[in-house]
């Protein structure tokens, strides 16, 4: 039974030798099929998803954080079972790839945010608390939150329920970066409420249109981060 | 089924410690000579060393022996058996928590007696059913190379094995019932290839560890015989390497075999899941002879020519629910096609054929349903640096076993068609 089965099957591929193969484009974008199903085609992601955008982000952020998931400082099953042994110099390239890819953001989605949430939120985003030893978004993440090079992310065009995952992943310890690991400190000096009122404002800002990091960090790093290359 | 399983292993358990008891009496000759053990060891030199970190690729002993993102060789990776979760140790030569206090005699004792350096029985995890073929001066080799790396040190972490298979009256019956130290002698009828291969494979490469059936309590009979078993660690089934409809590679030409050992893509198909894991961090490092021996060895297990076609009326076609299967073939058009052809006969090397793919037509459909759920990039080895991937594709259980049924049902396969029972047994 199981032989007849190969055997026909065995019978079928011979057939097939007159269907030609698939051409297959010898392309990065072909090569990278597994990244763009869920990232969206150009890395874009969808509007409103959990999924984020990966397109445009700073190539050493996005390097950093293949990384992290390959090696078990990120927990995402999906892309820790894609990662699973690809060597740096590929990871490295498929972070130039989305990086360099400028394409237009989606408006903003609505988000449903009481009015005091998002002042608070836009307090911590921009100027910091200092009562609660917490520094401003914007001293790392660049004055207009668009991210800076060489691999600081921009905090705009992100989903909330994404932003709000990650904050709880740095506090529960499940989301690591390189050591020092500093967004881990900021965010268990968040309670539950900043954490929410930050990801609300964040989530609803519009973006700015082209949204590109700027070329360097704007204002001097308030904590020693491994991911920007501090020593620990 | 899982329950019948859970209380099986329960008595098994039961009886395994009553036996114990009666089995302690008789288990005396399984163990190192004492005084190999107390005998100066000479000193090993850097070739010995180097040509260890040859043997520790082909033993692959670094994949279980590290942590994910953690030290080469510092241990703690969790291992998942039916019986528990086994945490593998710390080679690097760390005093307190690695080999440090080891010697060359007490590494022999672990590969070919499975018993750590006080004597105490090593859980079969760790395969020294299989490393107990290894010569004395490989062990030697493998010993040297091991003492040549940095110190690790990394806090133990304990196995979470359930009551009472990690008792010592448990180990002792399990290898009382299935264990003997000792090598095969090489057959004389053999090629000096085929034996080396045979070496390799039995021993070295311990391919058993996950394509020798298992019974109830993990054990292999018949010399590890690898008619394929269903692995607790990640899902996967281990394809038989022994039946041309699985993943008997005798009918391959010697050439793809090796081939597909060295960068885990050929037309013939990826290697895929722990196989994948196999190639990127074992065989795509080995010296081409020992591939070839490989290869011919494992050519030698399963039927070098496919017997002709019976009639397409002698064949027994499975029912296959015609409504079903044209969701699928819809599924397949939208979502599979434009990688995989109209056809099913794909881009070889890039992505698999699918018509006529074993993967496809393999009794379990385990492996395909998985596949298409995780996606994943071909292995990325030297030879292929850069792989193709697939999607992972979140399909609903309906839709799983319609498309599997289409798959295979199409391009003249008569496999049975999937169950949304199956599907979710499986997942």
């Amino acid at each position: 039974m199981k032989f007849a089965a190969l055997i026909a099957a065995w019978w079928s591929t011979l057939a097939l030798a007159t269907a030609a193969p698939v051409s297959v484009p010898d392309t990065l974008a072909q090569r990278l099929a597994p990244c763009t199903a869920c990232h969206g085609q150009q890395g874009r992601a969808v509007s409103g998803a959990y999924v984020p955008r990966i397109a445009g982000k700073p190539a050493g952020y996005l390097y950093e954080q293949l990384i992290n998931f390959r090696d078990g400082r990120r927990q995402n099953a999906t892309m820790v079972a894609l990662l699973a042994d690809l060597p740096d110099a590929y990871l490295r390239e498929i972070a130039a790839h989305f990086a360099a890819l400028d394409l237009p953001h989606a408006p903003a989605p609505a988000v449903a945010a009481s009015p005091t949430a998002l002042v608070r939120g836009e307090a911590i985003a921009r100027r910091g608390d200092a009562s609660a030893k917490l520094p401003a978004c914007a001293d790392c993440h660049g004055e207009q939150l668009t991210g800076a090079l060489p691999a600081m992310p921009g905090l705009l065009g992100l989903p909330r329920d994404y932003l709000i995952a990650q904050l709880g992943a740095w506090q529960t310890g499940s989301r690591h970066a390189t050591a020092p690991d500093c967004m881990a400190d900021i965010a268990r000096r968040l309670s539950p409420a900043d954490s929410s009122a930050v990801a609300d404002w964040l989530a609803s800002q519009p973006v700015p249109q082209p949204m590109r990091p700027a070329a360097r960090p704007e204002r001097p790093a308030p904590l020693r981060c491994g991911s920007a290359g501090h020593a620990p | 089924m899982k329950l019948t399983l859970t209380v099986g292993r329960l008595f098994a358990g039961l009886a395994l410690v009553l036996a114990g008891v009666a089995a302690a009496a008789w288990l005396w000759d399984d163990d190192i000579d004492p005084a190999a053990l107390s005998a100066t060891q000479p000193a090993s030199t850097p070739e010995q060393a180097a040509r260890g970190a040859q043997l520790a690729l082909a033993g692959n002993c670094a994949s279980c022996h590290t942590a994910r993102g953690g030290q080469r060789y510092a241990g703690g990776r969790p291992i998942d058996t039916p019986f528990g979760t086994v945490v593998a140790g710390n080679l690097t030569p760390d005093p307190d928590t690695g080999l440090g206090h080891w010697t060359a005699a007490d590494f022999w004792r672990a590969l070919h007696h499975g018993r750590g350096k006080d004597g105490r029985r090593l859980l079969p995890a760790f395969p020294y059913t299989s490393f107990t073929q290894i010569t004395r001066e490989d062990s030697d080799a493998l010993f040297a190379h091991l003492r040549s790396l940095p110190p690790v040190q990394r806090a133990t972490t304990p196995h979470a094995l359930r009551w009472p298979y990690g008792t010592p009256l448990a180990q002792a019956l399990w290898r009382a019932l299935y264990f003997k130290p000792g090598s095969t002698p090489p057959d004389p009828t053999q090629s000096a290839e085929w034996n080396r291969g045979a070496y390799l494979v039995r021993g070295l490469g311990h391919c058993a560890a996950c394509h020798g059936a298992r019974d109830l309590l993990g054990g292999q009979h018949a010399g590890g015989a690898m008619t394929g078993s269903h692995l607790a660690h990640g899902g996967w089934y281990a394809p038989s390497l022994t039946d041309p409809a699985e993943a008997g590679v005798g009918h391959w030409p010697l050439d793809d075999l090796v081939q597909w050992l060295r960068s885990g893509v050929t037309a013939q198909g990826t290697a895929q899941g722990p196989m994948a894991e196999v190639v990127v961090r074992s065989t795509q490092h080995l010296p081409e002879a020992d591939l070839r021996a490989m290869a011919v060895y494992l050519r030698s297990l399963s039927p070098s020519a496919l017997p002709a076609p019976a009639p397409a009326e002698a064949q027994a076609t499975p029912v296959v629910d015609p409504a079903r299967r044209q969701v699928g073939e819809k599924l397949y058009v939208d979502h599979c096609a434009s990688c995989h052809g109209q056809q099913g006969q794909g881009a070889p090397g890039i992505y698999p054929a699918l018509a006529g793919s074993r993967l496809v037509t393999m009794d379990d459909p385990g492996n395909l349903l998985r596949v298409i759920t995780q996606g994943g990039f071909a292995p990325a080895t030297a030879a292929n640096p850069r792989p193709y991937g697939m999607p992972p594709f979140d399909l609903g259980h309906a839709e799983l076993a319609a498309l599997t049924t289409y798959l295979r049902s199409a391009w003249g396969h008569r496999a049975a068609p999937v169950s949304e029972v199956q599907v979710l047994t499986t997942r």
